[in-house]
């Protein structure tokens, strides 16, 4: 064994699943329960019993297909406009028939959902045309309950290691992963037959105005990892120029939960407090409504409670101060915000990649394969357009029973021995060095090169400043320097970022047309081309180490859309509310 | 370049009288989704290491003692 790979310690698995959030210990158990005999490891940056999108749990199903209220098809049918018409609709079908069967399980474990006084589920409309949003009231012990099932199916669960890259056989399959501990900074090299990336979003690529690199609007632990893996492994990834962008509340950066308070009675309004769009549902066009109304004369753009009652501003604030993101009361309590007297200030947040709302990911088929044998991926980071918490459960057990059953045709993996070489030296290299640069001084410049010169609107000749910064910054990771190995961690993220904001780069490049709304708003072609981009953006990376995009096209759709619905989401803006200029 | 490091006020407070990392304890340490804390070993109590909070408050409800809380970060307030 040569001097690198000395100190790397190996474990042997059949299914390795990265990432502990949501997808990725449902993966798990259905793998387990498809296949009792089947080793599989789930890895975890942090700790499972409260890492990933929905520590502290979740307020609502934002895309619940229920029987006798919504219909798969029609669900498919409403995704396919919200994003502007660039989905595989297989994918999207495959997460909506799953969706109904997934509430039950869910239920069975001891998940609450609202239910009305006959015991049906309490479904109610969000969305501009189906009913779908169901609302957790008490949704805050989902992690408890998911983490009680990861032990009763025996998934081996390993906290505290990082994954940084994949690593493939010589025949180009997906053989492992190697990590480094977070505490420690001890390297492991996990061998595995099947790997299943469950990362979650690319949260820290945009930088939020408060000063703090990890007051994101997404958990900050996920940094686009996943994303950086599988590009770095030779996967596809697809939609990346269709950021994710939401509305939230001013400074806290979480989110307003117009999906909780809509229902009952709640609208995002203007300084002026009316209306000016039609439908809270988060998609690009709304968002390019709440950008121009914030920019006008009418702005900025607050959450409208103070008209309700009592009893149902109580009843918000139960919600909105104990679930999902518990700390806002405390927020608001600080400023002195009462939902009763007093509107609250929103404003739009800062860049990320995340397939759970809008459509950047790994690129899947219905099967949560990705374009590597043997990678699959599932939530927020998978390719599966607005698929959010429900859809990254569906995918998980879907790519947990796949890859149980690709398990039984392929033999022991193989990791390429000087791929594993590299990557030992690559992870190592920051804690050997004296002086260089903090893993926190490059993440803020790179953050900050990202506001400048990618948030939408996006400009052509900034964005291709932005690319020169980027690579400079790449050049730099030479210095990177790390005094122990929690910044060792902080250094690899960097790597990831760096990638997730080239690869939004190139491919908002790419497409020389505007497209879903403020997600892709381009100034200099500010109108949709369907004629030539009616087409997926890929980004890959080559052989040769270059990044490179290419169009794919849109596979032929199972459910047509009716004439009279395509522009639902092209005419968000209430008629006569021009925004004041 | 040489490295020099900034002080900062952080969100999360442990009270010393109520913490009982001395006893073993390190819940709050092991729900962190960004490993910021970690064990003062000449206190024997918990506190906040690295500034790089979400406040996302498992650290503070997960508690066995209610020994944590956790505010609002000066820059957000």
């Amino acid at each position: 064994m040569s001097e690198t790979t000395r100190d790397i310690e190996i474990i042997e698995t059949d299914i390795l699943v990265i990432g502990g959030g949501t997808a990725g210990p449902m993966a798990a158990i259905k793998a387990k329960e498809k296949n009792p005999k089947l080793n599989v490891t789930l890895l975890e940056k942090a700790n499972v019993k409260r890492s990933g999108a929905i520590s502290m749990g979740m307020d609502g199903l934002n895309n619940a297909i229920i029987p006798g209220h919504a219909t798969p098809e029609q669900y498919v049918k409403e995704i396919t406009l919200a994003n502007d018409g660039i989905v595989n609709q297989k994918t999207v079908m495959a997460y909506a028939q799953g969706s109904f069967e997934m509430i039950e399980q869910l239920d069975r474990w001891g998940v609450k959902f609202e239910k009305d006084e006959t015991g049906d589920y309490n479904v109610k409309k969000v969305h501009h045309l189906g009913t779908y949003v169901l609302p957790m009231p008490e949704g805050h012990h989902v992690k408890k309950i998911l983490y009680r099932q990861l032990r009763r199916h025996r998934v081996q669960v390993i906290n505290r290691y990082t994954a940084t890259r994949l690593v493939k056989d010589t025949d180009g399959r997906i053989a492992g992963v190697m990590g480094v501990n977070t505490r420690t900074a001890d390297l492991v090299l996990i061998k595995a037959k099947a790997v299943i990336l469950a990362t979650g979003a690319a949260g820290r690529l945009g930088l939020p105005a408060s000063g703090y690199l990890f007051g994101t609007y997404e958990n900050p632990a996920n940094a686009g990892d996943g994303y950086s893996m599988a590009y770095n492994a030779g996967a596809e990834l697809s939609g990346i120029e269709c950021y994710q962008i939401n509305p939230l509340i001013k400074d806290y950066n979480g989110p307003a939960c117009a999906y909780v308070t809509g229902p009952m009675g709640g609208y995002t309004a203007n300084a002026g407090g009316d209306r000016f769009i039609e439908c809270d549902y988060w998609s690009g066009q709304m968002m390019l409504e709440f950008y121009r109304e914030l920019e006008s004369g009418n702005g900025p753009v607050f959450l409208k409670l103070d008209h309700l009652a009592e009893e149902t501003i109580s009843e918000i604030e139960e919600i909105l101060h104990s679930n999902e993101r518990p700390s806002r009361g405390r927020f608001h309590e600080q400023r002195g915000t009462d939902y009763r007297h007093r509107m609250v200030e929103m404003h739009i947040s800062e860049i990320g990649l995340c397939s759970g709302h809008s459509a950047s990911g790994v690129w899947v088929d219905e099967h949560a394969r990705t374009t590597v044998p043997g990678l699959y991926a599932a939530g927020d980071l998978a390719c599966v357009p607005h698929n959010y918490m429900l859809g990254a459960f569906v995918y998980g057990a879907i790519a947990g029973q796949d890859a149980a059953e690709y398990c039984e045709s392929v033999g022991e993996p193989e990791p390429d021995p000087q791929a594993v070489a590299a990557e030992a030296e690559r992870v190592r290299a920051p804690l050997g060095r004296d002086g260089g640069v903090t893993p926190y001084q490059m993440e803020y410049k790179l953050r900050r090169m990202v506001n400048d010169y990618l948030q939408p609107p996006k400009v052509t000749t900034k964005m291709e400043i932005g690319l020169e910064r980027f690579a400079e910054i790449r050049r730099d990771t030479a210095r990177l320097s790390a005094k122990d190995p929690h910044e060792l961690l902080r250094a690899m993220e960097v790597y990831a970022i760096l990638d997730c904001a080239e690869m939004a780069a190139r491919s908002s490049l790419y497409r020389t047309e505007s497209r879903w709304g403020l997600y892709h708003y381009r100034v200099d072609y500010p109108e949709a081309d369907d004629a030539n981009w009616f087409a997926h953006v890929q980004v890959q990376r080559e052989e040769d180490g270059t990044m490179s995009c290419f169009k794919r096209d849109i596979e032929p759709y199972i459910v047509a859309l009716d004439d009279s619905e395509k522009a639902a989401y092209s005419k968000l803006r209430i008629a006569n509310t021009t925004p004041k200029v | 370049m040489p490295i020099a490091y900034t002080p900062t006020s952080v969100p999360v407070v442990v009270d010393a009288e109520k913490c009982i990392a001395d006893k073993g304890c390190t819940v709050c340490i092991d729900v962190c989704p960004l490993d910021v804390l970690a064990v003062d070993m000449a206190k024997g109590t918990a506190y906040m290491k690295y500034d790089e909070c979400w406040y996302c408050l498992p650290c503070e409800v997960d508690c066995p003692t209610q020994a944590v809380s956790v505010s609002i970060p000066y820059l957000l307030r």
